[in-house]
């Protein structure tokens, strides 16, 4: 009886049209952004904002574009963390050969370089499917990852390959405090959520879920293969190159491309199945859940093992903690948090009521 | 160009990519069995190699740790079979798979919290002392190496041609429901395919890690393996044989001859680079099934 649609008619187009088309939705999310901005700015402090949140909401940012790509248009990628390191050095290598260019222009043109890269990476996946596909992608992750390496010049020859973030200002305004850079990344990463969002309920979108359902079908019905899937890679490393670029910038603030290992990849990977694939909401729970964990899990075992089992002994627990939860997880709800945030909205439809 | 030097890096190159298909060979039994991509068969290897030494070291007899560890390996398949993939049948593949990355932190943390995270020396009696063929020096090593991969695939494959199990083993690698329907016990045949690519993971942990030390770098192999398996086809036995050859050959060869050109290093990517270049031409592997689109 809470979340009900009855009643809500829609007289107008643009009511048609709208992203959120259940008041609840609207409300929800109105809150969600109000206590996002205003709230935990207040309530936070510097510890959270700094190590937590911005990590979080960084990781998040490339689970979605990660979820595009696999969730959606149904390309299986390990190379996320590669196209992240090219939206990371592209936007150092914009910021030092262009000092005058704006942050916000910076990170986007940081964004389609990554998104040029994905496209060329993304050539084979109109031959390879699946799990081959998966192991080509590996490629990416490797030769970028020795590429940036490799060549000093992506590193303005630095002796150890770290770039360094520039400082960061928008029309005078500069993001050095951690509370700063929070509302820097939250704006840019809500704003490139509800474009998502938008998105994959266009024909884009559905041109994605087309390919992912059934490729030779939805090439049957008239939807150009070659073109849809280089676009998902394209989007895709978009938004895990503007990732990358505040994971140097924002969240860490100096970078080397062993930051961006297959782990990463993997880490990301695990966000989206976790959370949730082919969902928005589900890449933000997957990041949430996945950076939080490790946390948790530290925290609690120094609580309650405190001191006296050896360090090494805790870290090989933490991992054995951390995979059994993962295939618990994946054996409870294989469809990810999304799913029971599904299925609670159900339950509100119709309680008290069972039917 | 040296063609003796020629030759005797091509030969290092065939014998070491030789070690490359033991890992792969893991690979391909489970894929073929039951369709699961498992990224922890180098966990497997590693938790294997590090079973057998630890034993050893604590004064065991070597044959007697063998088969312990082997002991262990076909329980921990048992085990896998149980808790990982009957909660998980009838998933998509891409969680199956994500699964065995679960497992493979899992593996890793049991490997090194019941024993420990040191670098330990194993010595199979065998010296790694390079001879003369022909003015071609080749590793004794590589070679006992490459015999063992060859003997166990020989005897992989009688055991899935000639015996029940394999053939039951065949018939659900064709097809799981039409091998249900006949009576096959679906259960029992992928608990034994993941004890046998158990037993897999312990010969290639054995001679891995005589050969680099039994260290947590050796869980790394699996991704020397993945592109031996594309090229190879995720289906086929001899087909990780012979990618795991082209992938040896090909990496020796650019490393020492075009590694001077364009930079060192380029041994990562270079076989994936190769098998996608190749994936192009034939998108299943050079032994893969067929894929045929049906809408």
């Amino acid at each position: 009886m809470f979340y009900r649609e009855t009643g809500q008619l829609k007289t107008t187009y643009a009511a048609d049209l709208q992203i959120f088309p259940i008041r609840q939705d609207r409300i929800a999310m109105v809150v969600l952004l109000v206590f996002a901005f205003i709230v935990v700015p207040f309530i936070g402090n510097d510890y959270w904002f700094s190590a937590i949140l911005i990590q979080f909401l960084v990781l998040a940012l490339a689970a979605l574009g990660l979820n595009i790509l696999t969730g959606y248009a149904g390309q299986l990628s390990l190379g996320t963390a590669g196209f992240m390191a090219v939206g990371a050095f592209a936007a150092f290598n914009f910021a030092l050969r262009v000092p005058e260019m704006p942050l916000l222009v910076n990170f986007v043109l940081a964004g389609l370089t990554a998104a040029l890269v994905g496209i060329v990476f993304g050539l084979p996946s109109l031959r390879i499917k699946g799990f081959y596909l998966a192991v080509a992608t590996l490629a990416a992750q490797f030769f970028i990852e020795w590429a940036l390496t490799k060549f000093g010049w992506f590193s303005n020859y630095s002796s150890s390959g770290v770039i360094s973030a520039p400082r960061m200002a928008i029309l005078g305004f500069t993001f050095d405090t951690p509370l700063r850079k929070y509302l820097l990344t939250l704006s840019i990463v809500t704003v490139l959520a509800l474009l998502a969002k938008n998105m994959m309920r266009s024909g884009t979108g559905r041109a994605f879920m087309a390919v992912r359902d059934m490729d030779v079908a939805a090439e049957v019905i008239g939807i150009p293969l070659l073109r849809t899937k280089l676009l998902a890679f394209a989007i895709s490393s978009f938004y895990c190159g503007i990732a990358g670029a505040l994971w140097a910038f924002v969240y860490l603030g100096a970078v080397e491309p062993q930051a961006f290992d297959l782990n990463r990849s993997f880490q990301i990977l695990f966000m989206i199945i976790i959370g949730g694939i082919g969902t928005i909401l589900g890449s933000f729970l997957g990041a949430a859940f996945i950076v939080l964990l490790p946390i948790l899990l530290n925290v609690s075992a120094h609580l309650i093992a405190g001191g006296n089992v050896s360090s090494s002994l805790l870290s090989n627990l933490e991992l054995i903690i951390f995979g059994g939860l993962i295939i618990f997880f994946l054996a409870v709800e294989p469809h990810g948090l999304a799913r029971l945030w599904q299925i609670g909205k159900e339950k509100l439809r119709l309680w008290p009521f069972p039917h | 160009m040296n063609w003796q030097f020629f030759l005797e890096v091509l030969i290092g190159g065939l014998l070491a990519g030789v070690m490359y298909s033991l890992v792969a060979l893991g690979f391909v039994l489970i894929y073929k069995a039951s369709g699961v991509f498992n990224f922890a068969q180098g966990a497997m290897v590693f938790f294997a190699a590090l079973t057998f030494v630890s034993l050893t070291e604590r004064g065991l007899h070597m044959a007697l740790a063998l088969v312990i560890t082997l002991a262990v390996m076909v329980a921990l398949g048992v085990a896998i079979e149980r808790v990982v993939l009957r909660p998980l049948v009838n998933q998509p593949p891409i969680t199956l798979f994500m699964a065995t990355i679960g497992l493979t932190f899992f593996i890793e943390g049991l490997a090194q919290g019941v024993w420990d995270a040191q670098v330990h020396g194993l010595d199979l009696g065998i010296e790694d002392k390079p001879f003369e063929v022909a003015g071609i020096f080749i590793s004794q090593f590589d070679l006992f190496a490459a015999a063992t991969a060859g003997i166990l695939v020989t005897v992989l494959a009688v055991f899935f041609q000639y015996t029940r199990i394999g053939r039951a083993l065949r018939a659900v690698a064709d097809d799981h429901q039409a091998a249900l329907a006949v009576g096959i016990p679906l259960q029992h045949i992928w608990a034994i395919v993941w004890a046998v690519a158990g037993f897999v993971a312990l010969v290639a942990g054995l001679l891995w890690g005589s050969r680099l030390g039994v260290q947590f770098a050796l869980t790394l192999i699996t991704l020397k393996a993945l592109p031996v398996l594309i090229l190879g086809g995720f289906t086929s036995v001899p087909g990780a044989i012979v990618g795991g050859l082209i992938v040896g050959a090909s990496e020796k060869l650019a490393e020492v001859y075009l590694g001077p050109i364009i930079g060192s290093g380029i041994e990562n990517w270079l076989p994936y680079m190769l098998a996608l270049l190749f994936l192009m031409v034939r998108p299943e592997g050079l032994f893969g099934e067929k894929h045929i689109d049906r809408v």
